[in-house]
């Protein structure tokens, strides 16, 4: 029945969509991609438990467990020393969800049916981003209004302080991009989930987030003093409460810029190959 | 209610639904397809069999732009699918081997998502999602998070969301795995439907009965090669049709019956002494074959157990094509010093 009389058959050719129209599609796909990102957000108490009530008890941890035993040269105490640091090691714990949501849906076959359509290639990362966005949004005043409660203030001024929390939107973004390419990297939602530890605890907690780093051991702070999570932390504070700004505040765009330059183009090629 | 499937297709191209010539894929050092060919005629439907690692999903996969081929050449209505695969997708359905449904919102919500990445109007979407809850028996369930749902419930929704833009050509990959024998027949019945409204589809499946009861025509596959192909029944005649099975009770009178059925086939009767078990391949004149069994043992007076007719299954059809088990996949490639035939990502 399959073979031998099928006469030489010549593909029908199909004009491409005119530029204009696919990006408006495009754009439209992205904003489906973000609501759906929102409701599952909304709809999942584990979801909500890491970036909102997680970020919240560390808080209140750090202010009244360990805080008390670290000292700091800080205007405000360890209060004011700590949130940027929470805020830091929040933002970039947000995107564990990140990894492990597309692995999950790669796994199910969710991707491969939106491969299949006729659909924006980039509309699933840049949803996915978006969705990202609005949510480290949420979480940041969700830790911000808490901080509030426990004593820390703003003590530099309006404008700073709102830099500060674009700089903190914009590091957990450029994390979870890292986290996109492991999720559709790996593939399996365990093993994502234990991988996302192994890199994100020590990037965070050997870090200047909770503790000044000159309490470290030399060799540890060599590392500790030039790893973004440090230079953006420190660039939060400076933004926060007052300090040096400008050598910190190029070191950071410097190194989200460069995050961004690499991971994107990965992550987009870990989706394209996926299925 | 509408129709849901557009059988109407792009009026330039005559040719089959589906048309696959010479298509070749490897993952690494593994063979997934060693040179497959397929064709589809518009409006009919094409059981892809074979066991696990065949190369079935390999093949649905390049036929959905998911995968491109190594070698060869697919055209879906005519539209290349390394060449053109964006005119792919806006023609084809696609349902996996799992459900890809998201589980925390409800069935509705799933498929209006569906509509709006298909870019329908809001009108439309709600119709269709309408029309398509009712269809699959799932309008009680509509506005609950899927993650609620049975298996066969998530199956057909996951169907459902598939047949939102009124795909021309549809795919199926094992739309019943892992199922319990009703969700089985219910995904059947809500299958035939589609096949009666004109929908091309191409489904693949490890069971025999399976292609059989929903299939125009069946390719049989096996380590990337197509090994048999026509319709269920020429198959089933070329391994020798369905099959007639009794024991005797009176083990002293299994050769008195065999010999009584000798006549009804021109295979011979199959004994086991131990068992008094007797078993015989009948074509496909089973029926004819079950009242002339009954009549001529009752004249004789030999008492028996269990006697049915039992359909060849898959491991029938590969015992007779290839000489080896489908379950012995494994096994097989082993003795043959060959890696095994397991397309990366196939469950």
């Amino acid at each position: 029945m399959t073979t031998t009389t099928v006469p030489p058959l010549v593909a029908i050719d199909v004009p491409n969509v005119p530029l204009g129209q696919r990006a408006r599609l495009a754009l439209a796909d992205t904003i489906t991609l973000t609501r759906r990102e929102l409701y599952i957000w909304f709809r999942n108490p584990a979801f909500m438990f890491f970036t909102i009530i997680q970020p919240v008890m560390f808080v209140i941890l750090f202010r009244y467990v360990f805080g008390g035993a670290i000292p700091v040269k800080v205007t405000g105490g360890y209060v004011n020393f700590l949130m940027p640091g929470i805020i830091g090691q929040s933002a970039a714990f947000a995107s564990f969800g990140t990894a492990i949501s597309l692995a999950r849906q790669l796994q199910k076959g969710v991707i491969d049916r939106f491969r299949a359509m006729p659909m924006a290639r980039s509309a699933v990362l840049l949803g996915r981003l978006a969705a990202d966005t609005l949510r480290l949004v949420v979480t940041l005043v969700v830790i911000l209004a808490v901080g509030y409660a426990v004593g820390f203030r703003f003590e530099n001024g309006v404008l700073p302080a709102l830099l500060m929390v674009v700089l903190g939107v914009a590091f957990g973004v450029v994390i979870c991009m890292i986290s996109a390419y492991v999720g559709l990297a790996i593939k399996d939602e365990e093993s994502v989930g234990s991988f996302g530890l192994v890199w994100l605890f020590p990037l965070t907690f050997v870090s200047a987030a909770f503790v000044p780093v000159s309490t470290m051991p030399g060799w540890l702070q060599a590392f500790a003093k030039n790893q973004p999570v440090t230079i953006v932390i420190d660039e939060m504070r400076s933004l926060a409460l007052g300090g040096p700004l400008v050598l910190h505040a190029w070191q950071s765009a410097l190194w989200l810029v460069g995050i961004t330059a690499v991971f994107v183009p990965l992550a987009v090629r870990a989706y394209r190959r996926a299925t | 209610m509408s129709s849901l499937t557009q059988p109407g297709t792009a009026p330039e191209w005559t040719g089959p639904a589906i048309f696959v010539e010479e298509v070749h894929k490897s993952f690494g050092e593994v063979k997934a397809l060693c040179g497959i060919d397929l064709v589809v005629e518009r409006g009919k439907v094409l059981g892809l069999l074979g066991p696990n690692g065949a190369g079935k999903t390999t093949a649905v996969k390049i036929l959905t732009t998911l995968l491109q081929p190594d070698r060869g050449r697919a055209l879906v209505e005519g539209r290349d699918v390394v060449r053109s695969p964006a005119a792919v997708r806006e023609i084809i359905g696609l349902a996996g081997q799992s459900a890809a449904i998201q589980e925390e919102l409800t069935g509705r919500e799933n498929l209006d998502i569906m509509g709006r990445l298909y870019h329908l109007d809001r009108e439309t979407r709600q119709r269709r999602a309408s029309d398509l809850l009712e269809r699959f028996d799932l309008v009680e369930a509509a506005d609950r998070p899927t993650k609620g749902y049975s298996g066969g419930m998530q199956r057909r929704l996951d169907l459902a969301l598939s047949l939102v833009a009124r795909p021309q050509v549809l795919f199926l990959d094992e739309p019943t795995t892992g199922l319990d024998p009703r969700s089985r027949l219910g995904m059947w019945d809500v299958i035939r439907e589609l096949v009666s409204l004109g929908t091309t589809l191409l489904l693949t499946t490890q069971y025999l009965e399976e292609a059989d009861e929903l299939a125009d025509e069946i390719v049989v596959i096996d380590r990337g090669r197509v090994i048999a192909a026509g319709t269920a029944r020429e198959l089933k005649n070329r391994i020798g049709g369905d099959v007639l099975e009794f024991s005797v009770v009176d083990r002293g009178r299994l050769g008195e019956a065999a010999e009584a059925v000798r006549a009804l086939s021109e295979a011979e009767p199959l004994l086991d002494t131990e068992t008094g078990r007797l078993s015989v391949r009948v074509g496909d004149g089973g029926s004819h074959a079950l009242v002339e069994t009954v009549r001529r043992l009752d004249a004789l007076s030999i008492p028996t157990e269990g006697l049915a007719i039992r359909r060849p299954s898959l491991d029938d059809v590969f015992l007779a094509l290839t000489g080896h088990a489908a379950e012995d996949e494994d096994a097989a490639a082993v003795t043959s010093g060959r890696a095994r035939q397991r397309a990366p990502r196939q469950r």
